[in-house]
């Protein structure tokens, strides 16, 4: 055998034509590197709460080292039900209308494998987290996508949606708060949607993994909305709300009979999710409350930190509300994003995911994450500010005709 | 208030820019606020830090219990400040219990400590009795562990 086979032949053409991830490729330039300080990371910087990993020691002690029911733990559908009944006001029955899954992740898996036929399409908001239009694509669909930007503060508007419904068009996914942008939903315009849904007898596949991460009003939970919720099938985990990313569990609730096909895709694909992970996820519903509080009011902090640190290097910014993402833009330096995160990263040692990682709506646009400590947050700022300086000084020169891309920025240069 | 407090006890060298930006507060206020704060003496200084131990400087210290005989008009505390008035004391704490005061004692050697304990310590008026345990080991100091070897571990860029 000579290993020389032609693999790339027998592989699913629908495969081979996802594009591989943007970040995959900043990813191994930036773990060369020594000594950098990465705003690029999408997930919390504190460890899980001693209670919540001591739970689980606590578990395997005592040989909690088997499968669980294809549902979950019973235990843990009563928490996420009691959780959201007591946060939202919208019940859903434990037994039937709530499944646990390997994180959000493969719940936006099972959602779409559940609801789509080749030939379907699905709106997506744009920018967008990385693995819907991706996992839209493998189960034989069509994203669509809206595109938002800062003039309407990244949410997805009921005319967007009009504009791009099609006979089609059997779904929209929503994601607020927000990766990449930050961008929370107002309610009306939420309820402008939704009556859209409604009309167009749309899905809404909601992923609401940053709901308790909200700095500025309240989250709205699409199915806590008036007739939405069996419109809904909504997704949330523990990853970012509980810094549990490493875990893997989160949960998708919804009808039943919708609930039911998913599950028989989990079952057959996932099984069931870590019976660790899923104690560990009791725990944190339980007796976690505090914890993540004070994680989101560390959050709420440095969040401020790092808008005003972009005001003063001179990096219009939307402001974040959720999440803890911000997403300047970055046009006055005249570099695309990629450009941007390459050379600050080799000048400056300080990684952030380019925009367009996220779509090419993401395009002029990096995203940073604070969730890093106030010692790095400042220090990368620093080092973002001389490095913006150095480009702006340069291109007043080279690029003045482009003068007019920062007039239209100031309109929407919103700080604190 | 309490927000600067937590802020400050977390990490003191914070500047009154980052405090009143992370508030969404004025600077000149926060910094109005602290120097009250320091002048009210609830805060009561900024201090470092340090493990010693790793510094290469050996100490010693013990943890001592009390049993003192608490005097009229004045309880518990004349005694108390007879005691934290010596540099060598580090912590003296009233509790409840078998015994009155916690006394934590620090010096370079365990001669050192012993001798305060023996000489100074235990003779003092209305002092009955004295237990000193020597500390072997220190793993957490006011919410800081020592070793914490949790650092962040997580790939550099993620989703
Ligand atoms: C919007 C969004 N959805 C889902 C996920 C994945 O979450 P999980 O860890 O629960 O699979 C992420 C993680 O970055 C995310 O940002």
């Amino acid at each position: 055998m000579t290993g020389s086979k032609d693999w790339q032949r027998y592989i699913n053409p629908l495969v081979l034509g996802i594009p591989s991830s943007g970040i995959r490729r900043f990813f191994d330039l930036a773990s060369e590197m020594k000594n950098v300080i990465s705003l690029g990371v999408g997930e919390p910087d504190f460890v899980t709460p001693w209670h919540i990993r001591e739970a689980c020691m606590y578990s395997l002690e005592r040989g909690y080292t088997m499968y669980t029911s294809n549902n979950g733990l019973l235990e843990l559908r009563e928490e996420i039900a009691r959780d959201l009944g007591d946060t939202y006001r919208v019940t859903y029955n434990p037994l039937n209308e709530i499944l646990v899954t390997v994180g959000v992740s493969e719940g936006v898996d099972l959602a779409l494998r559940t609801l789509l036929q080749p030939g379907d399409e699905v709106l997506i908001p744009a920018p967008s987290y990385v693995s819907y239009a991706p996992c839209v694509t493998l189960a034989g669909a069509s994203p669509v996508y809206l595109k938002t930007s800062v003039e309407n503060g990244f949410q997805v508007t009921a005319e967007m949606v009009d504009k791009a419904v099609t006979p089609k068009t059997k779904a929209m996914i929503l994601c607020y708060p927000n990766n990449p942008t930050g961008a929370t939903i107002d309610r009306h315009n939420l309820l402008e949607i939704c009556e859209l849904a409604r009309s167009h007898d749309l899905i809404i596949i909601s992923d609401e993994i940053y709901d308790k991460l909200t700095y500025v009003g309240e989250h709205t939970c699409v199915a806590s909305l008036p007739g939405m919720r069996d419109r809904t099938i909504l997704l949330n985990g523990f990853s970012k709300s509980y810094a549990m990313t490493g875990w893997r569990v989160g949960y998708a609730a919804g009808n039943s009979d919708f609930i039911a096909v998913m599950k028989k895709i989990h079952q057959y694909t996932a099984l069931c999710a870590p019976i660790t992970a899923q104690i560990a996820a009791v725990e944190a519903l339980r007796n976690g409350r505090q914890g993540m509080k004070n994680m989101v009011e560390q959050y709420g902090r440095r969040r401020r930190l790092i808008l005003q640190g972009f005001k003063e290097a001179g990096l219009p910014c939307f402001e974040p509300r959720g999440a803890f993402y911000a997403f300047p833009d970055i046009s006055v330096t005249g570099l695309s994003s990629e450009e941007f995160a390459q050379q600050l990263l080799q000048e400056e040692k300080v990684a952030v995911v380019p925009g367009n990682a996220f779509g090419e709506q993401g395009e002029g646009y990096i995203r940073c994450a604070y969730a890093a400590s106030v010692e790095d947050i400042t220090e990368a700022l620093r080092r973002m500010n001389s490095f913006v300086k150095r480009r702006v000084s340069r291109g007043k020169i080279i690029t003045a005709p482009f003068g007019k891309a920062e007039q239209k920025k100031e309109g929407y240069c919103q700080v604190l | 208030m309490k927000e600067i407090l937590e802020l400050l006890e977390n990490d003191a060298r914070l500047t009154f820019k980052q405090l009143a930006v992370m508030i969404g507060k004025e600077e000149s206020e926060v910094a109005g606020l602290v120097k009250d704060l320091e002048k009210n003496k609830i805060i009561l200084g900024y201090h470092t830090f340090i493990n010693w131990e790793k510094a290469g400087e050996e100490k010693v210290s013990a943890v001592i219990e009390v049993k003192i005989c608490p005097q009229r008009e004045v309880g518990f505390d004349a005694v108390a400040e007879r005691i934290y008035r010596f540099p060598e004391v580090t912590t003296v704490r009233l509790v409840s219990g078998a015994y009155d005061l916690v006394v934590m004692v620090e010096g370079d050697t365990l001669k050192e400590v012993a001798n305060f304990v023996s000489q100074k310590l235990a003779t003092i008026e209305h002092v009955l009795s004295t237990s000193t345990h020597f500390v072997l080991k220190n793993y957490k100091i006011q919410g800081t562990i020592i070793e914490d070897g949790e650092e962040d571990r997580r790939l550099v860029i993620t989703p």
